[in-house]
């Protein structure tokens, strides 16, 4: 058979204590070396990011190429094919961006986006991406943990839900232009799920600045969840008492529900989810429950009906 | 032959082109047809078919297989409403070109998708109302192509073959709803082929005169190439 063994996670994927602590070190030493550029901040997509922390967090798929993460997105606010988004996003302008996190908070903030970089050390995450469409990515992310900012927004004991909204603007989304979805694009995680430390605020992969057709300047990144959960472009996180109503649902609620963990048992009404093609593979391998973090956070779901929770 | 008589009787006045003319245009319309196969082929030894080449693949082939389905559809109003009898004798290559796309997109989702699990692939079709038209359209294309010689239309008689293929239409419906019923959201693109089909099959609707008249007048009644 040329099926390729599925990649499961090994023990070996989370890097020993002791090894993570030296490597953190040694990168210390490295970034305070280069302090001054750590303070001057990249921008412009394809800048190097500096000061990033390697993480215990890195799957040890091999990494899929710069080239098809930059060139195959799903990001209908540029249009619905695969290629629109690397080609329409470059009018997109990230500068000024601001970011406003508010709701049930006792510390509202509206970030200037090169502050909320340095809110944390932002970090190396290695992560599979499964998308709702049965293919996937191994995209080594630059991010910070979403906890981090919701920490400092100080949530009230009413925030149970977080909502994310991206940017409303059709003159630098042309796709907005459409009707094919109810803009703005909203998506939302329950509290947990959002605190969890492997969401992050992801603000570039490969080491660079993140691309506009990959979400910049910040887009959520929520691993075990199929792709169209984590929302791109972000301009705002209000934390809220109900569960909100992610765009995709509002578009088809038989389709797409709340939750949307990457699950091979429950399939999408119209097609499975129990296989799904590694993007640079010909033939198609077994999708792994919660994609293969279900040691991290199968236990939020514990007692619940997934297939009814889908 | 048959079929090509009856329709003479109640087309337009025919536009007759040299076998000559008409072999010569057969064979560039059989290279053409293979443009899009020469692509794909080119495409993927040389890895420029994108980040995922099965799907450019499978779309690529789905979509002419389409396309060449509703050429062939537009033969019969084309002839009537230019004249150009000679345009029947295409069909045929249009038709099996069809066929031709519609394997290679099969191929391609049992190999590539299913690896040929075919109780997997079963469930599947069953399961899928996408995949449940796509399959049924290839399948029904099977006896026609089997039908396509001209022995076996002898065979069959000009009446039985006509009859027989007029599954063509059905063929080109489901080949749309597996279309429509396959696309996550946007359902535009399919929207187009389903408002070309609806054209092709409203032209079979519109009546005909039953005798061609031997008078040039008809000729201003035609519509230019331009409209």
């Amino acid at each position: 058979m040329l099926i390729k063994k599925p990649a499961d996670i090994r023990p070996s994927e989370i890097t020993p204590p002791d090894l993570f602590r030296q490597r953190r070190r040694l990168l210390e030493l490295a970034t305070a070396a280069s302090v001054g550029t750590l303070l001057s901040g990249a921008v412009r997509a394809g800048e190097k990011l500096t000061g990033v922390r390697a993480s215990a967090y890195r799957a040890e798929d091999e990494p899929t190429p710069f080239e098809d993460v930059t060139r195959y997105n799903n990001f209908y606010e540029f249009g619905t094919s695969k290629e629109a988004p690397a080609k329409a996003a470059s009018r997109m302008k990230t500068r000024a961006w601001t970011v406003v996190v508010d709701g049930e908070v006792t510390n509202p903030q509206t970030y200037a986006i090169d502050d909320l970089l340095k809110l944390a050390p932002l970090e190396d995450r290695i992560y599979r991406l499964r998308c709702v469409e049965a293919w996937s990515m191994v995209i080594p992310w630059v991010g910070l943990p979403l906890a981090e900012v919701l920490k400092r927004a100080e949530p009230t004991g009413n925030a149970k839900f977080v909502e994310f909204t991206t940017l409303l603007d059709p003159n630098q989304m042309p796709g907005q232009r459409s009707d094919v979805l109810d803009w703005p694009y909203v998506e939302g995680l329950r509290i947990d799920e959002a605190m969890h430390p492997l969401t992050i605020l992801a603000v570039g992969l490969y080491g660079e600045v993140l691309p506009h057709q990959n979400g910049a300047p910040i887009r959520l990144v929520v691993p075990w969840k199929y792709g169209f959960k984590s929302a791109k472009s972000i301009v705002r996180i209000r934390l809220v008492e109900q569960q909100p109503a992610s765009t995709w649902m509002r578009a088809a609620p038989r389709e797409y529900g709340f939750y949307a963990n990457v699950n091979p048992e429950v399939d999408h009404p119209r097609w499975s989810q129990a296989k799904e093609r590694r993007i640079g593979d010909f033939f198609k391998r077994p999708t792994l429950p919660f994609n293969g973090y279900g040691e991290q956070v199968a236990k939020l779901y514990s007692g619940m009906n997934l297939r009814k929770f889908f | 032959m048959i079929a090509i008589k009856q329709e003479t009787e109640r087309c337009y006045p025919m536009k007759q082109l040299s076998p000559e003319a008409i072999r010569r245009i057969k064979a560039a319309l059989f290279l053409a047809c293979l443009i899009p196969f020469v692509r794909l082929a080119v495409g993927t030894r040389a890895g420029t078919l994108g980040a995922d080449p099965v799907e450019a693949i499978t779309h690529t082939t789905g979509l002419w297989s389409l396309r060449f389905l509703l050429l062939t559809l537009a033969i019969t109003p084309l002839k009537c409403w230019t004249g150009w009898l000679w345009l029947m004798r295409l069909r045929r290559t249009l038709a099996l070109y069809a066929f031709f796309y519609a394997s290679l997109h099969v191929a391609v989702y049992l190999l590539f998708d299913q690896y040929f699990d075919w109780p997997e692939i079963l469930k599947d079709i069953a399961k899928r109302p996408h995949l449940t038209a796509g399959f049924a359209a290839f399948l029904l294309m099977i006896p026609l192509v089997i039908t396509s010689t001209n022995a076996m239309m002898k065979r069959l008689g000009g009446r039985n073959w006509k009859m027989l293929h007029r599954l063509t239409y059905p063929i080109a419906a489901a080949a749309v709803l597996h279309f429509f019923w396959l696309v996550k959201k946007d359902v535009s693109e399919p929207t187009v082929y389903a408002a070309i089909l609806s054209v092709l099959l409203c032209a079979r609707l519109v009546p005909r005169p039953r005798k061609a008249p031997a008078s040039p007048p008809l000729a201003t009644h035609r519509p230019s190439p331009s409209s």
